[in-house]
């Protein structure tokens, strides 16, 4: 008898067939002695009625996924049974560029990644390298990033609303939410120049200090912010539709939420006040009166009223780094890292050898390795670098906050309707390019 | 050909020789004034071009106003492509697959420096355009294209679109390489052209 | 879960006299005081640890390969230990030769304000295998698939260890490694022939195509589609 040719080649890593030559079914539930556990399927709605289990594929290209995600979907009906979660489709190798890139090179490709929290990124990033390189940051460059951070943190949870309203069915927020981005868009151009991706931050400082007139636009936004908040929870917190569409729904309890690494507003809707602003700080969040909204139940409601809270919550510490705002300089005075002015380099020798060296070569740190966590509007944002004493990352390796988050979707999904899936696909807030790198 | 010279779209040209009559030309110019002004785009958003696409969308840029009003996601009701943002390999069967779903006549938008050439990415993962993939009409360049950027090429579409003609049978032809044609390059010599430019095949170390 | 969860708050389990946590300045190179955790780590397992740095205020404890699980479950159980949290599992290839290939875990505990880098150091020309930890932290599933899909380690009792960033049927190698040149091995045309001869419907996975029973339970259309080798639907 001849062989079946299967059409379908795949080379699995996995030993994923049985004696027959058939796939072996991961199971879907371990028990912690490695036992399996069969989930029953939730009753069907009409037991008499025979059929069968459909096999749906939501994505790559999709409205509601948030990106170029791929879910697989294994349909009783309406509800899902399985769910198997397909990424790598925005996979552009941002690790492996940074490897040949300089460590203020690397700097755009921080924007790219997370691109709903650009200059939070380039916070971030910037303090991995400083610290690799041994260097604190000016305390009007603590304030300014402090700024940055906050903003970036109201930009992206303001994405977040506006999609997930859009998501569940209400189209109005939505454009609230890309008006209030467009005066936040505003004020970054002005900073840096971009509206997006903004590249602000260098070794040592940052790309260019506040033009003025700056600080004046921003009491202004403070000001206004709150009420555009007020408006839409008026709209949607107390909302019969909002609350029936997201209460209930994705729940993880406090332990499989930790012990599945989430972390941010998914991790604090769960009950565990893990907050990296507060509980490894960094950039003097220590010395900031702000509060960390924790929920009790981790469905999706929850991640709504903890995600705008935190919109309020950023606005607060935005008004006291205002207030706060010192002068001086905002870049470093150490010519490793920062080019030496113009007048300096063309007449000092050694000012000159710096600036070849920077711009030839790049800053040089020493030999060493460094993780350093911020806490971005996803998530515990890490960046992992080691560097062996030349200008370019031996490797540069972004903790995403976003990943790690989703892995948790096959176990929220579970029982759930199809309509569900993407409520609770839209709570996790996920940015693809951040997952995929 | 930017939009400071503009052709002369409202008044078509009448040229007996070329076998025009009145009524065609008419008629042509009815076409394309409707296409071109509600030209319903399917976003194939990925990356950061998408949240200015959805800025351009939005409130104060309002895509609506030149007849992008419906945004659809599903390829066969769509008329123009717009691929904002980086397309990995992963990718690239899926963007071919969405483009031949779309029905004729259709237009593609290659918004933003990753989708025109593949950007600041430069490796392994990123189709290095997507003029490789699927015809492109309009190139947005950009990182990201401001709104005004991305208007900017709508509108251009919009004059390539007015300037069409039904008695040109090559424009809705989906081509396939035509061997016998002289400008017909065989894959093994494509193959060459193509490989990573300069010494960079050889770059194995990173660093210096 | 049949056992009472206590909410985690930050820095529980610390005493209430202990400073409160707060932004680090000057932090030295080398040196430094190194976290508790490590001493009792070479109290416990003794000769599984191998060294111990401080590099940039944060502790490395390096520990034996096939011991991985066992400490990082210890980590997480003990009481005086608390890591409850998986931060991040990568690896890390060095540009030297010499230098073996370094798989890394970042741990933290969260009661008790701690940071902790596990590493085990691969030598090159030996397999690269590693327990996994996911029978400790369900976080690690993708972890140690993204590690493996780039950089080729296998982690030992992982249930599903497949390619998660490329594709499965990719065949330039892993990308991370320092030998993968950066923009890949084969030509452009190339990458893009293989990339458009594969089928989107083709890449299900094995146990998916196990739930839709497969090939014979395909639709006739499809499977003639599939049958006849077609790149794309056209």
């Amino acid at each position: 008898m001849a062989t079946i040719k299967r059409t379908v080649e795949v080379e699995l890593s996995t030993t994923g067939m049985d004696a027959q030559g058939r796939p072996v079914r991961t199971p879907l539930a371990v028990a912690e002695d490695g036992s399996t556990i069969t989930v029953a399927a939730p009753p069907s709605i009409e037991p008499e009625l025979e059929g069968e289990h459909m096999l749906i594929n939501l994505g790559p290209q999709h409205p509601a996924t948030h990106g170029v995600l791929r879910l697989v979907l294994e349909l009783d009906g309406e509800t899902v049974v399985r769910c198997i979660p397909h990424i790598g489709y925005l996979h552009c190798g941002f690790e492996k560029i940074g490897e040949y890139r300089q460590y203020n090179q690397i700097v755009p490709w921080t924007d790219r990644e997370d691109y709903l929290n650009s200059i939070g990124n380039n916070v971030s990033y910037i303090l991995g390298a400083e610290r690799l390189f041994g260097i604190d940051c000016t305390p009007r460059a603590t304030v300014l990033r402090v700024i940055a951070m906050e903003l970036s943190r109201i930009a992206s949870h303001l994405v977040w609303l506006g999609t997930t309203c859009i998501d569940i069915g209400a189209f109005t927020p939505f454009l609230w939410a890309f008006q209030e981005r467009e005066n936040i868009y505003a004020l970054l151009e002005r900073w840096v120049g971009a509206r997006l991706t903004t590249s602000a931050t260098r070794v040592g400082g940052m790309a260019a200090d506040v033009p003025a007139g700056w600080t004046e636009q921003l009491q202004t936004f403070i000001t206004l912010f709150p009420k555009t908040i007020d408006e839409v929870e008026r709209m949607l917190t107390k909302n019969g539709i909002w609350v029936g569409r997201t209460i209930g729904l994705g729940a993880m309890t406090a332990d499989e939420a930790l012990n599945y690494g989430l972390s941010g507003p998914m991790l604090r809707a769960s009950g565990v006040a893990y907050d990296v602003r507060k509980d490894f700080p960094y950039l003097d969040y220590e010395t900031y009166d702000f509060d960390v909204p924790v929920g009790s139940n981790g469905d999706v409601y929850d991640r709504y009223l903890v995600r705008v809270e935190e919109l309020r919550q950023s606005t607060r510490i935005l008004e006291q780094a205002l207030r706060r705002l010192p002068d001086g300089p905002v870049n470093v005075d150490d010519h490793r890292v920062i080019l030496p002015p113009k007048s300096k380099a063309t007449s000092e020798m050694e000012s000159m050898i710096h600036h070849f060296k920077q711009v030839m070569e790049g800053p040089r740190p020493p030999i060493g390795e460094c993780y350093v966590a911020t806490e971005s509007p996803k998530g515990e944002k890490g960046y992992y670098m080691v560097s062996d004493g030349t200008a370019k990352p031996v490797r540069w390796r972004i903790r995403p906050p976003s990943y790690v988050n989703l892995s948790a979707i096959p176990k929220m999904v579970e029982g759930h309707l199809l309509s569900d899936v993407i409520a609770i696909n839209a709570s996790i807030d996920i940015v693809m390019g951040e997952i995929d790198r | 050909m930017g939009l400071i010279n503009r052709p002369e779209t409202d008044v078509v040209s009448y040229d007996p020789k070329g076998g025009d009559g009145w009524v065609t030309t008419r008629l042509d110019f009815l076409v394309n004034w409707g296409r071109a002004n509600s030209l319903w785009p399917m976003p194939f958003g990925t990356a950061c071009c998408a949240i200015e696409f959805m800025a351009s969308a939005a409130s104060q840029f309002d895509l609506a106003r030149f007849g992008m009003e419906r945004m659809s996601f599903s390829p066969r009701q769509a008329d123009v492509l717009i691929c904002a943002g980086r397309v990995p390999f992963k990718l690239a069967p899926v963007i071919r697959r969405i483009w031949q779903q779309m029905l004729q006549p259709k237009w593609c938008i290659s918004m933003g420096a990753c989708a025109s050439t593949g950007g600041m990415f430069d490796n392994y993962a990123v189709v290095q355009g997507i003029d490789t993939i699927i015809p492109v009409d309009v190139y947005v360049p950009g990182c990201p294209p401001r709104p005004e950027g991305l208007i900017y090429g709508i509108m251009m579409l919009q004059e390539k679109v007015k300037r069409e003609r039904a008695a040109d049978t090559s424009l809705r032809n989906e081509m396939e390489p035509d061997p016998t044609s002289q400008l017909y390059i065989p894959p093994s010599a494509i193959n060459e052209l193509s490989e990573p430019f300069g010494n960079s095949i050889h770059q194995q170390r990173s660093g210096l | 879960m049949t056992t009472p969860f206590t909410p985690v708050v930050g820095g529980s389990a610390l005493p209430s006299d202990a400073p409160a946590a707060a932004t680090q300045r000057e932090v030295p190179h080398r040196g430094g005081p190194a976290n508790p955790s490590a001493e009792a780590l070479r109290a416990k397992f003794g000769g599984a640890v191998l060294r111990v740095d401080v590099v940039w205020g944060e502790t490395t404890v390096i520990v034996e390969r096939t011991r991985v699980q066992e400490i990082v479950r210890w980590l997480h159980d003990d009481a005086s230990q608390r890591y409850d949290y998986l931060s991040d599992l990568t690896a890390v290839e060095f540009r030297d030769a010499e230098h073996p290939i370094e798989v890394v875990w970042h741990l933290r505990s969260i009661a008790y304000r701690r940071f902790l880098r596990l590493k085990v150091q691969l030598q090159r020309g030996q397999p690269y295998e590693v327990p996994s930890v996911w029978p400790v932290f369900k976080g690690a599933d993708w972890l140690e698939r993204e590690c493996y899909d780039m950089f080729g380690i296998r982690f030992a009792g992982h249930p599903d260890l497949r390619r998660i960033l490329m594709w499965e049927q990719y065949k330039e190698g892993f990308p991370l490694r320092k030998d993968f040149p950066l923009r890949g091995r084969f030509s452009r045309a190339e990458q893009l022939r293989q990339a458009l001869a594969a089928n989107p419907e083709a890449r299900y996975s094995m146990e998916e195509l196990s739930i839709a029973d497969a090939f014979e339970d395909l639709p006739q259309e499809m499977r003639n589609r599939l049958r006849s080798g077609e790149k794309t639907g056209e």
